[in-house]
């Protein structure tokens, strides 16, 4: 509503009396402002994808002295019969999935307990959404040393005391460590977008409910939960959007590893560029996870762009 | 019937809350905790939760390089956000304000440029730092850092601008200023709060990035690398990691308390308040 207002907006603009008019420069004139980030923006992160396309069809390894050569398809065809390649799609697929649901499911949980009156409940929103804030290689670190370290890790002496042994998180499931910190940060975010959402949702309308005799869980059931839904498309496509980018937390606690267990694209497109140097190849691994990332990404885009056009719903 | 029901349930959760909250901070106060002892008591079996805290670690941090990776943290921080506002502001005001044709393509191009993997572009963007000399400087993380948080700036700047009311314009125009004028004069101070929590946000996200970071520079970069060097040191070194990372978080942890009265939107780029 508000948008329409402001688009309406048209003054009368007397300091461009003066200036060389015509409907071409006015119009640039009024694009002015913008240039500078979108020519910013173009340039240093959209036509890298251009140049991109163009080295992933040539053979091109940096520790080759054969000169790149142009081989169309090649990197493409290889693709899809490198069997490493295809698990790191599938751990992609694999890893992003269960962080997004996770952090979706912890985030909610959270944020249904802090949506309620109780004393020190600031103090318990603030401590929760801190694991967002810290730096992803920092707390991948600690992690690994004071947490799932076998040996000395606190987890490590709390499954002992439970009697399930001390288990070595980072070699048994790799994969899971990877889920479980990152789930850890990003629960928090999702905490944050959800509780948003609850708080934005209407307490006559619970309160009127309770008093025609409502059980709480149908009052969550059938009111909170399609108010919630657009918040909550929107968290996982956020979360999905940023965890698809993995790669602090893989870098630091695995290298990928065990066997390519955790090696997601972003760590794969690393690995063939800056370990293999085979510029070619990583190029098209790039582009294959940016066909990826897009064909996910984009559909989840226009389910939520009702938000995004509303410009807000709270 | 009702409420003596939950009145049982309702203290419950709250210590159900309270449960899942700790669950979510202890690994943070874990880090904190480890970081005040000595590295025989960081690795004891059982853990121990009282000691005779040191402040041993916080001094020896300053012993390597830290202070390099850490000015060149800051100043990149520093530059790239500042930059990002400069040209956040004016791109904002002309998809709002004075929209151009088309504003609403042209905010969700920004948006899709978010949604695309950085890994995708990495090589050309090597390739084009190392042919103009810019591999290992700041200057580059400056440009990579800048044109990732200027998407997240603009719609949540935009969202702000949004929110002025219609009147202002109104007496913008009875009192005939310039646009630049009209910019800085009258809609920046009346965003002010929110330019705050949005240099708040993009500064979180230029001092943590890594995948940059670690594939343009090496010496001269920031705090996140200097930290992945502490894994070639091996397992007895818990309690110095725990240290470095406790005040590495320290700058951001407190920006994100800070602006967590808008922290929402800026994640959600505006679509959420």
């Amino acid at each position: 509503m508000r948008m329409k207002i402001m688009t309406s907006i048209s003054l009368p603009d007397r300091s461009r009396a003066t200036r060389p008019s015509g409907r071409l420069a006015k119009g640039w004139w009024d694009r002015l402002p913008l240039l500078p980030a979108l020519v910013f923006v173009i340039l240093v992160t959209q036509l890298p994808f251009v140049i991109t396309l163009y080295y992933s069809l040539q053979r091109w390894n940096l520790v080759s002295t054969n000169a790149p050569r142009f081989v169309w398809f090649r990197n493409f065809v290889n693709a899809a019969t490198d069997a490493t390649f295809l698990k790191a799609v599938v751990n992609t697929g694999v890893m992003t999935f269960s962080i997004v649901v996770a952090s979706v499911l912890v985030g909610g949980l959270l944020a249904a307990g802090l949506n309620r009156e109780f004393r020190g409940r600031t103090i318990a929103r603030t401590l929760a959404i801190t694991p967002f804030f810290i730096m992803p290689v920092a707390a991948a670190l600690f992690w690994k040393t004071g947490i799932f370290d076998p040996t000395f890790g606190i987890l490590g002496w709390i499954t002992d005391e439970i009697g399930i042994g001390r288990i070595n998180w980072i070699s048994q499931y790799p994969k899971l460590t990877i889920i479980i910190i990152t789930t850890w940060q990003w629960s928090a975010f999702a905490l944050l977008i959800l509780l948003a959402g609850m708080q934005s949702f209407p307490t006559e309308v619970a309160e009127a409910a309770e008093v025609d005799g409502a059980s709480r869980l149908y009052v969550f059931r059938r009111l909170m939960l399609p108010h919630l839904r657009p918040f909550i498309e929107l968290t996982g496509l956020l979360v999905a959007m940023y965890v698809l980018e993995n790669f602090a937390a893989i870098a630091i606690l695995t290298n990928g590893g065990p066997a390519y267990s955790t090696t997601n694209l972003s760590y794969y497109v690393y690995l063939e560029a800056f370990s293999a140097f085979d510029l070619g190849r990583a190029s098209a691994f790039g582009m294959i996870s940016l066909a990826i990332a897009m064909a996910l990404t984009i559909p989840m885009l226009r389910v939520v762009s009702g938000i995004f056009k509303e410009g807000g719903r709270a | 019937m009702n409420r003596r029901r939950s009145s049982i349930i309702d203290p419950l959760l709250t210590v159900l809350t309270w449960v899942g909250t700790l669950v979510m901070f202890t690994p943070i106060a874990w880090m904190i905790l480890t970081s005040f002892k000595t590295e025989e008591d960081a690795v004891s079996y059982p853990p121990k939760l009282f000691f005779s805290p040191t402040l041993d670690h916080y001094r020896r941090i300053f012993e390597n390089d830290f202070a390099s990776f850490a000015t060149v943290s800051i100043l990149v921080t520093v530059i790239s956000t500042a930059i990002v506002i400069v040209l956040a502001v004016p791109a904002a005001f002309a998809l709002t304000v004075r929209p151009v044709p088309k504003w609403r393509d042209v905010l969700f191009f920004f948006i899709s440029t978010k949604m695309m993997p950085i890994a995708a572009g990495i090589v050309p963007i090597y390739l084009v730092a190392r042919a103009f000399d810019l591999l290992n400087t700041s200057t580059v993380l400056v440009i990579v850092y800048t044109s990732m948080n200027l998407p997240l700036a603009i719609w949540m700047i935009r969202s702000f601008m949004v929110e002025i009311p219609r009147d202002v314009f109104d007496a913008v125009a009875v009192d005939g200023a310039g646009r630049i004028r009209e910019m800085v004069q009258i809609i920046v101070p009346l965003i002010k709060p929110g330019l705050a929590s949005t240099a708040l946000l993009c500064a979180i996200f230029a001092w943590n990035e890594f995948f940059l970071a670690v594939n343009l520079t090496t010496t001269v970069s920031t705090l996140p690398v200097f930290l992945q060097k502490f894994l070639s040191f091996g397992k007895l070194y818990t309690a110095q990691v725990a240290a470095v990372a406790t005040l590495i978080n320290i700058p951001v942890v407190i920006a994100g308390w800070l602006a967590q009265k808008s922290l929402t939107r800026g994640l959600t780029f505006g679509a959420v308040k």
